[in-house]
């Protein structure tokens, strides 16, 4: 029995390894995020509570759980293939968070499983980090000014939000995922997945705190395809 | 046929509801006595299953009656731990919270039971977690022997305590009423207080100065306590101790006694104005 699971998984492991060592196809799926509906108000932030933190931003900055751009782009949306591609190894790069001007900088941040997370205080003021995951270990860690940088991996592909208990208003998201074809869209709501090998894929467009659509595209060749998603907002 | 359907279905039914209990038997042992899942479950579905609920979930029929909910035993995080923040506690960590309850809440200590009762209950309870499987308890940290208490001690902890923003949560006089205290959520979004050090000299996780330098080194996960584990040295820790248990104006200390006698101490105890009883149960929480 148990030597029948060991072959059965160095099959699997087997399989793995020639289907990444496929290397890097060169299909591209590329697109759009957009919304219909009318996106949450965003409240203006009032740091008056820490002023080291509000003298770092000459207007006040506003919540992010909904950013929007001109053409009512989406920002902030992961897109991922979450089907049909196999698992990766971690890069050897780290993906970088860091605390400035009591807020989370880059709003979304997307890395790959076990790759290094680093994160880092830029502030005159003590944070701490609380990214409240489900599927991977929930921790929690102070970080005074001038401390080295905070770094962890995580095991399992989660979308983990992440938190400063002493500064309610910072707020963040961390998108483990399991291979690098993603992209998180930036203001202008485009992505780009290049690289692909040939195959069928289900891509996946996620916005905090838990909306989530998917589609098939199927590439062939060097194909580039797109897709676009659009989201439907309620104010509340 | 129409009786056999039902025997059926009184099978099926069985089955379903054994089936969170058909979990892998896990093991405890804490010192001398080894836990034992089977008598563990005995005990769970007397004692604990009205709060922690059948699948350890922590939705236990009585849940609903209260305000820090159970724990939840799938989800596996704990507050009172020896060991580093993100990690699970060691047995020992589980057998003194049954032992001791949590001050503040609604977890008894369940001092009826022997020690060997709660082990089992360990044992058993471990089951309800795929984490147990896949993961071993955390280390626990070393707790450097502690120092004599001096004025000095007590002034460094108090440097400490401002450094490290603890005031941001407990106040600048540790009556829990800190700038950002009023917004504290836990990790099921419930509102949860920061520690009141003037309402009274027990923690949530303990009564010793070992246990109050165990709770702000490991964090209480699930809750805003972070950890400071990477940012404060052992030394400091226990400067920083004294200083906390000088707060706690109810409470006679060897800390506090020190405290009063130097003028700096005697003025900032002194203004600390005490309503209501000696217990500090008049005090604004």
């Amino acid at each position: 029995m148990t030597l029948k699971l060991v072959f059965l998984a160095g099959l699997v492991a087997l399989a793995a390894v020639t289907m990444t060592s496929a290397g890097p196809g060169s299909g591209t799926i590329s697109g759009k995020v957009t919304f219909e509906g009318t996106p949450a108000k965003q409240k203006t932030i009032d740091m008056s509570k820490e002023p080291s933190c509000a003298k770092e931003h000459a207007t006040p900055i506003t919540t992010e759980a909904v950013v929007t751009g001109p053409g009512n782009t989406l920002e902030n949306v992961v897109v991922y293939i979450s089907a049909g591609a196999p698992d990766e190894p971690p890069p050897s790069t780290s993906a970088n968070f860091e605390q400035k001007g009591c807020q989370y900088l880059p709003h979304v941040l997307a890395f790959q499983v076990g790759q290094e997370l680093k994160i880092s205080n830029d502030d005159q003021t003590s944070h701490n980090i609380h990214p409240l995951a489900k599927i991977n270990r929930e921790w929690n860690k102070s970080q005074p000014p001038g401390t080295p940088p905070i770094t962890d991996k995580y095991d399992k592909a989660e979308m983990i939000p992440v938190k400063c208990n002493i500064h309610p208003w910072m707020h963040g998201n961390f998108a483990v995922l399991k291979n690098s074809h993603y992209a998180v869209t930036g203001a202008d709501g485009s992505f780009k997945l290049p690289n692909l090998p040939p195959g069928k894929y289900t891509i996946t467009a996620w916005h905090e705190p838990d909306q989530e659509m998917t589609q098939d595209v199927e590439i062939s060749g060097s194909e580039s395809k797109t897709v676009s998603f659009v989201f439907k907002l309620k104010p509340y | 046929m129409r009786k056999l359907n039902i025997t059926k279905l009184f099978v099926a039914v069985a089955i379903l509801l054994a089936a969170p209990l058909l979990v892998a038997a896990q093991e405890s042992h804490i010192g001398k006595y080894d836990g034992n899942a089977g008598a563990g479950k005995q005990l769970y579905f007397r004692y604990c299953w009205g709060c922690h609920g059948f699948r350890g979930d922590g939705n236990g029929e009585n849940a609903q009656y209260l305000n820090i909910l159970p724990r939840n035993f799938v989800a596996a995080t704990f507050k009172c731990r020896s060991t580093v923040t993100g990690t699970l506690p060691t047995d020992q960590d589980l057998f003194n919270s049954i032992k001791r309850g949590f001050n503040n809440s609604n977890m008894p200590s369940w001092i009826e039971l022997t020690d060997q009762n709660r082990a089992d209950l360990i044992a058993f309870i471990k089951g309800f977690s795929p984490r147990w499987k896949t993961e071993k308890a955390g280390t626990p940290i070393t707790i450097p022997a502690e120092p004599p208490v001096t004025v000095d001690s007590i002034k460094h902890g108090k440097e400490l305590f401002t450094k490290l923003e603890c005031w941001k949560c407990h106040g600048p006089e540790g009556r829990g009423d800190g700038p950002s205290a009023s917004t504290l959520t836990d990790n099921n979004d419930q509102p949860i207080r920061p520690y009141n050090f003037a309402a009274g000299s027990r923690f949530k996780c303990g009564s010793t100065n070992a246990d109050l330098y165990k709770i702000f080194i490991t964090g209480l996960d699930g809750t805003p306590m972070p950890s400071f584990a990477d940012v404060i040295k052992p030394e400091e820790a226990w400067d920083l101790v004294h200083y906390l248990r000088t707060l706690q104006v109810t409470h006679k200390s060897p800390e506090l006694a020190l405290w009063v006698t130097t003028k700096e101490g005697a003025e900032i105890v002194a203004s600390q104005k005490i309503y209501g009883t000696p217990t500090g149960s008049g005090i604004k929480q």
